[in-house]
Formats: C-alpha cells, sequence, structure tokens
C-alpha cells in the first residue's frame, strides 16, 4: 500500500498518469456542468419568493463550496509538504491556490448580483459573504508570499506555514463574522434558498457541486503538470519529451 | 421546460441581466482557468526547444572550432 | 538554560536595544495620533457622530499602527546575523521567539493602550467605554504582535515587505478586531461586555501557546537552516 503513496513522490510517475486521466476529468467535468446549469436554468421551477434570480445559486453555491474545500486542500497538502518532503504535495498546493482564489472571487461575483434583485444593493455585509471576502484575503495573501520568494522551496514551505495558520484562524473568523452579522442584522437572511428545497431544485445543485469538483480536479492536474516541467526541466524525460514536439 | 417560449426563457422574468450575467462571469473564468495552465505549458515547451537548439548549435560550433584547430595546427 | 533565565535574559536584551532608539519607540504612538485625528478631518467634527463611531476607528488605528511596529521585530537582528546565531544555538526557539514577542509588545502595544484614554477623548468617547478600551486593547495588541510576529518571520528578508505583511496578516487580526470593538460599543451603550472580553482572553491564550511554534518554524524556513 505504501509503494501507491511513495509512487506518488515521484513527479514523473504522476505526470505520466494524469496524462491519461485528465481528459476523462475534463469531459466529466463538462458533461456535469452542462447537464447541471442546463437544469438549473431551464428545467428547475423558480423560486416563490426570488423567482428566477434563485437560479444563479447553481453558480454561487458550488463555487463557494469549492472555494472552501480547496483552501483546505491546499493546507492539508502545504502540511503534507512540510512534513513527509513531498514535492508533489508541495506542487498540489501551489497550483491549488490560484484556482481557489478565482472560485472565491466568482462566488462573491455572484453572491453580489444575486442580492441586487433579492435585497436592493449590490453588496451586503451579511455573514456569508463576508467570511467569504475575508477567504478571499487569505488566498490573496498565499499568492502574494508565494511570488515575492525566489527559492520553490522556500516558497512551498512559507506558504504552507501561512496555509496552515489561516486554516486554524479560519473557524475563528467565520465565528466572528457570524456573530458580528448578529448584531446588524434585525433578521438574518441567508443566500441559500430555505434548506427544504424540492428535488427539482437540489438536483441540478448536486450535479454542479460534483461537475465542478471534477472540472477543479482537471484544472488542479493541469497546473501541476505544468509544474513539473517547469522543475524537471532538466531530466532526460522532459528533455525527450521537448524533442518530441 | 419551465418556461412557455424561448424570449421568456431569456427574459427570466425581468431578472435577465442578472441570471445571465452570473453564468456568462461564471463561464469567463472557467475558460480563464483553462486556458492560463495551456499557455504556460506552450510557454514552457517554447522557450525549452530554444534553449536547447542553442545549446546544440553551441555545442557544433564548438565542435567545428576544436576540428579546425585540429586540422589547422 | 532554563525557560526563565532563558526569557528574561533575551527580553532584556531586546529592550536595551529598543531603548537606544527612542524616536523608533514614538513613531508607532505618532502614527495612532495622526491617524485618529484623520477622521474628524475627512467626515465631520461632530461630537455625537464621532462617539458613534469611535470604537471601531480607535480599534483600527491600533491596527494599523501595530501593523507598521512588526519590522522591529526581527530586521535589525536579521541584517546583523543575530537571528542565524539565534537559530543556531542550542537553546529552544521557542523560548526566544516568546521572549521577543512579548518584549515588542511592551514597546509597541502596552504604550497604544496606554496613550489611547487621550485619543478616545479627541472622538468623545463616553467615559464609560474607556476602561474597556484599555482593557481590549491590553488584550488584543499582544495578540495582534503574536500573529503579526508570524507575518513577519515569514517576510524576513523579501522586497516590499511592508505590503505584503500587511496583505498577509490583516485578514487573521478581523476577529479581533470583531470581539474588541463591539466590546467598546456595548461599553459605550452601557451593555455587558464580559463576554467579548472572554472571547479576546481566549484568544490571547491560543495565541500565545501557538503562535511561537508557527513563528521558529518560518524563522527556520526564511532562514534556510
Amino acid at each position: 500500500m505504501w509503494t501507491w503513496f511513495y509512487r506518488l513522490g515521484s513527479p514523473k510517475w504522476f505526470y505520466g498518469i494524469s496524462g491519461r486521466w485528465l481528459p476523462w476529468f475534463l469531459c466529466a467535468a463538462m458533461v456535469l456542468l452542462v447537464t447541471g446549469s442546463v437544469w438549473g436554468l431551464a428545467f428547475a421551477p423558480q423560486d416563490y419568493q426570488q423567482g428566477n434570480s434563485f437560479r444563479i445559486i447553481y453558480i454561487h453555491v458550488p463555487t463557494a463550496f469549492l472555494a472552501q474545500s480547496c483552501y483546505f486542500i491546499m493546507a492539508v497538502c502545504g502540511a503534507i509538504g512540510l512534513i513527509w518532503k513531498m514535492k508533489l504535495s508541495d506542487m498540489v498546493a501551489k497550483s491549488c491556490a490560484p484556482i481557489g482564489a478565482s472560485f472565491t472571487f466568482l462566488a462573491l461575483v455572484t453572491g453580489a448580483i444575486w442580492g441586487k434583485p433579492t435585497w436592493g444593493t449590490w453588496w451586503v455585509w451579511d455573514a456569508r459573504l463576508t467570511s467569504m471576502l475575508v477567504l478571499l484575503f487569505l488566498y490573496l495573501g498565499v499568492i502574494a508570499l508565494q511570488s515575492a520568494i525566489s527559492d520553490r522551496n522556500q516558497a512551498a514551505k512559507a506558504s504552507a506555514v501561512l496555509s496552515l495558520v489561516g486554516l486554524v484562524n479560519i473557524p475563528i473568523i467565520k465565528y466572528s463574522v457570524e456573530w458580528w452579522n448578529t448584531l446588524h442584522q434585525p433578521a438574518s437572511f441567508s443566500v441559500v434558498a430555505k434548506p427544504t428545497m424540492p428535488i427539482e431544485m437540489w438536483m441540478p445543485l448536486l450535479i454542479m457541486v460534483i461537475g465542478l469538483y471534477c472540472f477543479f480536479a482537471a484544472l488542479l492536474v493541469m497546473r501541476i503538470r505544468v509544474e513539473i516541467l517547469e522543475r524537471e526541466w532538466r531530466t532526460e524525460w522532459v528533455k525527450a519529451l521537448i524533442k518530441k514536439r | 421546460m419551465y418556461f412557455e417560449s424561448l424570449s421568456d426563457f431569456i427574459a427570466m422574468g425581468g431578472h435577465a441581466k442578472y441570471v445571465w450575467s452570473s453564468y456568462l462571469i461564471a463561464l469567463f473564468i472557467f475558460i480563464l482557468n483553462l486556458v492560463l495552465p495551456v499557455m504556460a505549458r506552450q510557454r514552457f515547451f517554447n522557450n525549452q526547444s530554444r534553449r536547447l537548439r542553442r545549446e546544440t548549435s553551441a555545442r557544433n560550433v564548438k565542435i567545428e572550432n576544436e576540428g579546425h584547430d585540429a586540422s589547422g595546427s | 538554560m532554563s525557560f526563565s533565565k532563558l526569557f528574561m535574559a533575551t527580553l532584556k536584551r531586546d529592550m536595551t536595544i529598543a531603548f537606544r532608539h527612542p524616536s523608533d519607540l514614538v513613531n508607532p504612538l505618532i502614527f495612532f495620533l495622526v491617524v485618529v485625528s484623520l477622521f474628524p478631518l475627512a467626515i465631520s467634527p461632530d461630537a455625537r457622530y464621532l462617539a458613534e463611531i469611535a470604537p471601531g476607528v480607535l480599534w483600527v488605528a491600533s491596527l494599523l499602527a501595530t501593523l507598521l511596529s512588526l519590522d522591529m521585530l526581527f530586521q535589525s537582528d536579521y541584517q546583523d546575523g543575530t537571528l542565524e546565531q539565534l537559530l543556531l544555538s542550542p537553546q529552544p526557539l521557542y523560548t526566544s521567539v516568546l521572549a521577543k514577542v512579548v518584549s515588542h509588545w511592551l514597546l509597541s502595544g502596552l504604550p497604544l493602550a496606554l496613550i489611547s484614554p487621550l485619543l478616545a477623548l479627541m472622538l468623545f468617547l463616553p467615559s464609560s467605554a474607556m476602561p474597556t478600551l484599555m482593557i481590549t486593547l491590553l488584550l488584543g495588541t499582544p495578540i495582534m504582535s503574536f500573529i503579526g510576529a508570524i507575518g513577519a518571520a515569514l517576510t524576513i528578508g523579501l522586497r516590499k515587505t511592508g505590503l505584503l505583511l500587511s496583505l498577509i496578516v490583516l485578514p487573521l487580526y478581523i476577529p479581533i478586531l470583531i470581539f474588541a470593538a463591539s466590546a467598546v460599543q456595548n461599553a459605550a451603550i452601557g451593555l455587558p461586555v464580559l463576554g467579548h472580553l472572554a472571547l479576546l482572553g481566549a484568544l490571547l491564550v491560543l495565541s500565545v501557546v501557538l503562535a511561537p511554534l508557527a513563528i521558529a518554524a518560518a524563522l527556520r524556513i526564511s532562514l534556510g537552516s
């Protein structure tokens, strides 16, 4: 069983196997995302109170979900890279950051756009949107730190420490923002529709979430492959790849 | 199909600009995330093949010069 | 060397060095004063309005002042090689780091907390809120020193550390800001504040125990050993 774990440490092995898996991830992602969007846009019923703007949920919720999972994955891979000195883990963590940041940005933008017809303003300082904004700041901090350090290994270790510190802080931040929000909002609105959603509404949502996970995996693999090439440019197998082109 | 007609679908009951702008921005971000690694990969191969060409030509020049020196001296 | 001996020795050393440049100690305080003065100038000198925003303004200003004071933690020691010696020495890094952060707080956070009533007067904060303001600052500034030290340790020797440090550290300061500012607001209108202070105290304990671990790890990473 551990041979699998140690093989994972070999960039060349990962490059080979990921090349075979990538088209499948992309296909699955495409199929699921298109199905989910079309179902959500055209076939799901509209919300009783919010009308058709409710359909934004099919983008907002999956991206918000993934933004948080991505940070967790980034921090855990950073920790694995710190403890077991596994280069591939560092590469996963580095690739997670820009993808996670763009998903967080998307969640914020769709949340804001959804807010306009629902609450009348382009931005609301509600607990979830504010926590998502702070998550974006955390991502940007990690990205900024990585780009500021020129040595690859030092950059990976430093951003691993930072993302772990951020991970510990995320529950504290969420709690404090939610608590702050209850002080200043007379009634707490939720950007998500009421939990008792009929199946015709949450099925497309589930499909979108799974589809977005597949898309995330595909994007991650694409970035890791480039990272492997850049790190291993001196090796024979990469030189062979360059000559083949 | 929830909507009566295509124009109803596009109009989204008055919320058209919100729903469509969200989906279009999402599409844009997804495509951006797909394109950037592909461009980086392309850039890597271009730079590396250029470097390999430079190194092989430098090596060839060196070998030629050594050959000349050997035959000359 | 025992824990307390090492702690006191490092503390004394840092304080002695800092007092050789007294102007460095006064700068954060002046910054605090200037930033607070900007708000009435920018918005309105109306007493009722200022009293309402006073808790938030005072806390944001102290946050920014602490951020600016963070580079006195490691920069000079890094530049003359003392930091590297510290990492190479057999003494536990945890203790030395703890002492350094405590001395930083004594030199920046504590004075900030002590002059805060003066600035609170300028913003017409009700006197009922003054004790709470001081207590929140006394509890909150050490937390900021500890968390800020993690950021400072990660960014030693990099270019443009000031902005990078702020970007890294400010999101982590948000919970402190929320609990402390609302505590002072509650005190101003006569509501209970014990819960807020207890939360701040808990954050303080958490950072005293955990932050030095992260700071030590960050120092080792930044100095490449």
